[in-house]
């Protein structure tokens, strides 16, 4: 076929298009994946026994807040990798933000703490399951958003992939908050930084398989 | 991209001259390909043109396009080319190389003849007899609207297809 001859053709196709889709298709997986999760957390591990009690204290919302937090920068970093030609660059480093921010409070409570109390903060009661469940929490996110990204052009697939991983994970994490016991700073910068780490690095390794165009 | 379709084919004209010499420039070794690859991406760009936002440089956005289908073509030769070495003087990898090679000028218009009829037929009206939209619904007895959806699936699955080739 001649290139006129597609011009041609391409041009017949004039459909008007919507504006702002690279982050309405992300918004609107992340409309379906999160009531999916939400469902994944009460069907296999169910709320903590006692969250209404939990939630008048700062700790619960600092657990539900700082992934939430992530999980914004991490939309907004998306929604730019998904669109040829716009850098990121910005995003990036605000993502980066929350988790330097927890690590900081982190140390500060692990060093203020007695000695005996910080191998505790550190290891919970539930560090060998916390990261398999906000990664377990996190896979309706994680395949809504790889499908909405294959509706996009991102044309760095592995960046693209991790901040897809990671925008998963950390909502994932959000939900998860709900479920997990652990009171202590230490633990969630450890245990749950590391939930949100692995949805990105899975991301980053599926990203330029899955998202070719 | 506002759905003007003179001024959208004006533009496009415009556009393939643009990513031709582009292309041209960055593909110097391999001037068979420049073509396809101007096709491609005009197919890529038209199919994702919702990705564009007017507030943003349109020559940043069709560069990155560009680039990323360009790059794509590397790297599926310098795989293709990759499995040569170790295997030189092995006649029957040879004998593969080279139908590898035929096979990968692409041509759209096979490409065309796989896709079902109720999109081949309004884009084969459109494109060959050169006739409007309006035109080609009352010669296929199709409503406009089924043959402008027609058109646009097409397209759709045409650039699907173009990208698992390659």
């Amino acid at each position: 076929m001649k290139t006129d001859d597609l011009i041609f053709l391409l041009a017949a196709d004039t459909a008007p298009v919507a504006s702002h889709a690279a982050s309405r298709q992300i918004a609107i997986a992340m409309a379906l994946g999160i009531p999916l999760a939400i469902l994944t957390m009460l069907l296999t591990m169910g709320t903590r026994p006692d969250l209404v009690h939990a939630i008048r204290f700062p700790m619960f919302w600092i657990k539900v807040l700082f992934p939430a937090a992530v999980a914004c920068a991490g939309f907004a970093t998306l929604a730019r990798l998904a669109r040829p030609g716009v850098s990121a660059r910005i995003g990036k480093w605000a993502s980066a933000l929350p988790v330097l921010l927890l690590w900081l409070l982190a140390v500060a409570a692990y060093v203020s703490a007695a000695p005996s109390e910080r191998a505790g903060m550190v290891w919970g009661q539930s560090w060998q399951t916390c990261t398999l469940s906000v990664l377990m929490t996190s896979v309706p996110i994680f395949v809504a958003a790889f499908i909405a990204l294959r509706q996009l052009e991102p044309t760095q697939l592995a960046p693209t992939g991790a901040y897809a991983g990671m925008l998963s994970g950390a909502t994932g994490a959000a939900i998860y908050a709900f479920h997990c016991p652990e009171m202590a700073l230490p633990f969630l910068a450890i245990w749950y930084v590391a939930g949100i780490a692995a949805a990105a690095v899975i991301g980053a390794t599926l990203g330029p398989r899955l998202l070719r165009w | 991209m506002g759905g003007e379709q003179a001024a959208y084919r004006d533009f496009l004209q415009k556009l393939s001259a643009h990513l031709r010499a582009f292309l041209r420039r960055r593909l110097f070794g391999w001037p068979d390909e420049v073509e396809d690859l101007v096709q491609e991406c005009l197919l890529a760009m038209h199919n994702k043109r919702h990705t564009y936002q007017s507030d943003q440089p349109l020559t940043a956005w069709v560069h990155a396009i560009a680039r990323y289908k360009l790059i794509d073509l590397l790297r599926s030769k310098s795989t293709r080319e990759a499995l040569h070495d170790p295997l030189d003087d092995d006649l029957a990898v040879f004998a593969e190389s080279s139908t590898d090679a035929s096979d990968a000028r692409r041509d759209l218009t096979g490409l065309l003849e796989t896709l079902p009829e109720r999109q081949r037929l309004p884009i084969e009206q459109v494109r060959l007899n050169g006739l409007s939209v309006m035109e080609a619904a009352a010669l296929l007895g199709m409503s406009e609207s089924a043959v402008k959806v027609g058109i646009h699936r097409g397209l759709k699955a045409l650039g699907k297809r173009v990208g698992t080739l390659s």
